[in-house]
């Protein structure tokens, strides 16, 4: 009882966290570009770009930061044992992800939202610079600790202390693991900011025959995602090639499971859809493409990808008798969703430079505009696809083949506690949700402020948000 | 030195920062009502905390993490043991957090009195807890065999932590009425001084009780001493604060928690989290990580640390400047009825 709880603790506040971290680190970057063509140029529309952009990143940010504190509290709180085993280990990169990304961002963005008025232009720039580098090295640290729970590196089990224990900090770090998904995770931040820019500058320029619509700050607005969705839309594949051969050869029932593949074959077919009997043990009928999965799984087009059914023969030749396959249909279905919204964004990106080839005179298809607005979801679905499956594929395991998740839990806290803070979590988070969505909409809604010589009506300095 | 001892120390050091820069943001946040009159003077007030408490509340995720890498055992019996205790001071830094950054974001009476409510009470019960979490670190909890958390969230409300908790309140109010003296001008500052002059002697004798009975039940005799400083810095920070020197008042109560953290860490030594029954007790080595890792993570925290500090200092000087009335007027955020909308 307290596991299934703890799980779905754990996965409902480290999604919704997750919501709000790829926006912050890509955001924060788009704002410090925007920024830094403003001081390069001088030109009044990058300025207002960057004070729009900006004080959404901030409504965003806010809310990251505040759940980001139950994370680092929560391994304690429902996962002690899972604590005691690893903290040797897995503590070491969550400390150095508080002392040198934390402080940087946070300290950094302070001085950036109050430092207007204060500080020299280009030292207010660097500002917001080291701020966005602090998000990317948290990204790394996290990530790193992840890795090391997905493909555990530099590490051994030491019997007499019943815990992991570090021989290698070195290893840990450069886990090829850690590698990938910093690569994956970065671009997809990229992809995310991109679309949450390309989504709003479709909006307004949508209603640009309306008096007020800001048109000269929302085209180059969305240029500028299109872009950066583009960039990050192609990394996200070149990386996701390179995760998907990682985890063939680190996790390979993990990538069995991606693709409800249930008997070893060469060359093997990628499943666009495959049905599976109500227990999940058994493939009903699939379509499938010829040769793909091997190109992905091993880069070769002959390659052999083992099957569901010898890898638990194999991991019980290992480690035991016991289930060690996860739940097929959540791995393979969100595998499938994590990829197809991540090309569907992509395709926007394609479709939209090509439509705003020309320069700003020509009008931008309303269709397009629309799609664009919809397709606000597709990233955020696409992350949050993404890390349920990589978590989930790791089932039964907390730490691959090291230690279940079953004995990961808090053995001191009783059910009733992680009742009790399951529902306030969820509570709260829904009425923060809420909250965050109907200010970031007002200000979507009020634009960009208005140019250099115009008094300010709507929105105030960012210098003085208070 | 040992490896353990020295991360001993460290966690202290990180505990000290953290108390020392988000106290007095606790303490503004408690404050608020109290030190204002209108929504000027209530920007004035959290104008003053406003560009560092996220930098400041990081010490408390550093201390975390920290602790995690260098004693796993205790954080995993602390964090497990205390788990309602946490939840509740969870919610509170979450609601304040978001109060502080959403408050000016919308021009709208109804809007920003509630998050002023999420600050003073978001302020106010981590404020508590702390007081009476530490409090029941020095005094022990009931541990099994496995380290692992026996009693109730009850067992953490005795008489000693709740005086603890009680201490840390009238601190952290002392150390922010102080810091608001020090950072801003004419009536808010004038009240600050007044709310200073009223919990410096209550926190006299609250704390002197606190720390001596602290001593006395579970320390070693030396402790008495930085027991002692600690009374001093507070007399001292409130007789400055009364005259208007507020620098150094500042810098009085900044010590004195500095003594405290050291008084309380000093009873607690060497162990970590005492048990009820003290052969179950967390100890600075049955509790640590392996010396690979705390090697590895001194050289972290020497290369880290001096950088941290120089830049958060920076920070301080950037915003160094007593707040006025006039630097916050035409602040108000985003009007909710009129204006953008129509436009």
């Amino acid at each position: 009882m307290n596991l299934d709880l703890a799980r779905w603790q754990f996965a409902i506040t480290t999604v919704y966290h997750f919501l709000f971290v790829p926006l912050t680190i890509g955001l924060s970057f788009l704002v410090a570009g925007m920024q830094t063509a403003w001081v390069r140029t001088g030109d009044d529309r990058y300025l207002r770009m960057t004070r729009f952009w900006g004080k959404l990143f901030l409504i965003n940010f806010a809310i990251g930061v505040v759940t980001g504190i139950v994370q680092e509290f929560q391994f304690g709180m429902n996962w002690s044992d899972y604590s005691r085993f690893v903290g040797d280990v897995f503590g070491a990169p969550l400390a150095i992800e508080g002392l040198l990304a934390f402080f940087l961002e946070s300290t950094f963005l302070g001085l950036w939202i109050f430092g207007w008025d204060r500080l020299p232009k280009r030292v207010h720039l660097a500002c917001i610079w080291l701020a966005s580098i602090g998000t990317m090295l948290s990204a790394y640290f996290i990530l790193a600790a992840n890795s090391w729970m997905q493909h555990p590196v530099g590490s051994v089990v030491n019997d007499a202390t019943g815990r992991a224990e570090l021989k290698d900090f070195g290893a840990v770090l450069t886990n090829s693991t850690a590698v990938g998904a910093f690569a994956h995770t970065l671009t997809a931040c990229f992809v995310t900011a991109g679309v949450f820019v390309l989504a709003i500058s479709a909006w307004h320029l949508r209603r640009a025959d309306r008096p007020g619509t800001h048109t000269e700050v929302f085209r180059p607005s969305i240029r500028v995602a299109l872009v950066t969705l583009l960039v990050g839309s192609l990394g996200v594949v070149v990386s996701g090639d390179l995760q998907a051969r990682l985890m063939t050869e680190q996790q390979p029932m993990k990538m069995a499971a991606a693709e409800a593949l249930y008997d070893t074959v060469a060359p093997a077919s990628f499943s666009l859809v495959t049905v599976g009997s109500l227990d999940g043990s058994q493939e009903v009928w699939s379509l499938r493409v010829p040769r793909v999965l091997s190109f992905m799984a091993t880069g070769s087009f002959d390659g052999t990808v083992e099957g569901v059914h010898d890898l638990q023969a194999r991991s019980e030749q290992t480690f035991g008798p016991g289930d060690y396959t996860p739940s097929i249909p959540t791995t393979y279905w969100t595998f499938r969703l994590m990829i197809g919204f991540g090309m569907l964004a992509g395709l926007l990106s394609l479709v939209g430079l090509w439509l705003t080839r020309k320069r700003a005179t020509r009008p931008i298809p309303r269709w397009f505009l629309t799609s664009s607005i919809v397709a606000l979801f597709l990233p955020f679905a696409a992350n949050t696809a993404g890390w349920i499956f990589t978590e989930m594929g790791r089932q039964p395991w907390l730490v691959f083949g090291m230690l279940r998740t079953a004995d990961g839990v808090s053995p001191a806290v009783s059910t009733t506690s992680v009742w009790i803070s399951l529902i306030v979590f969820t509570l709260l988070y829904g009425g923060l949700a809420v909250v965050e969505v109907g200010l970031m909409l007002r200000y979507v809604k009020a634009g960009p402020p208005p140019p250099a010589g115009v008094v300010p009506i709507a929105t105030p300095t960012p210098s003085v948000s208070y | 030195m040992e490896l353990t001892t020295l991360w001993f120390l460290l966690i202290a050091l990180l505990w000290t920062g953290y108390f020392v820069l988000e106290g007095f943001d606790f303490g503004v946040g408690m404050l608020l009502p109290v030190v204002s009159r209108d929504e000027t003077d209530r920007r004035v007030a959290l104008g003053t905390i406003g560009p560092v408490w996220d930098g400041n509340e990081v010490w408390l995720l550093v201390a975390g993490g920290a602790t995690f890498a260098a004693f796993p055992e205790w954080y995993a019996s602390l964090f497990s043991g205390f788990y309602l205790a946490l939840l509740l001071l969870l919610v509170a830094l979450i609601l304040r957090g978001t109060a502080l950054e959403y408050r000016g974001k919308l021009d709208d009476d109804r809007w920003r009195r509630r998050w002023d409510a999420a600050i003073v009470g978001g302020s106010f019960v981590p404020a508590l807890l702390w007081g009476v979490a530490f409090a029941d670190i020095v005094r022990g909890v009931p541990l099994d065999a496995d380290h692992e958390y026996t009693g109730t969230f009850f067992t953490l409300l005795n008489p000693f932590a709740l005086l603890g908790g009680v201490t840390t309140v009238l601190l952290f109010a002392l150390h922010g009425a102080v810091f608001l003296a020090l950072k801003t001008t004419g009536d808010v500052r004038t009240r600050a001084i007044g709310v200073a002059k009223v919990t410096g002697p209550l926190l006299v004798v609250a704390g002197g009780g606190f720390l001596v009975w602290a001593v006395l039940a579970y320390g070693p005799l030396w402790t008495l001493v930085p027991a002692g400083v600690a009374a001093v810095g507070l007399v001292a920070g409130t007789l400055l604060a009364a005259r208007g020197r507020e620098g150094w008042a500042f810098l009085a109560t900044a010590g004195a928690i500095v003594a405290i953290v050291v008084t309380l860490f000093g009873t607690l030594f060497p162990d970590v989290l005492p048990a009820t029954d003290p052969a179950h007790s967390l100890t600075t080595t049955n509790a640590s990580s392996t010396a690979y890792t705390l090697t590895i993570m001194t050289w972290v925290a020497v290369a880290l640390t001096p950088i941290v500090l120089a830049y958060q200092a920076w920070t301080f000087w950037v915003f160094r400047r007593r707040l006025t009335r006039d630097d916050v007027a035409g602040e108000a955020g985003l009007p909710v009825r009129t204006g953008a909308h129509a436009r």
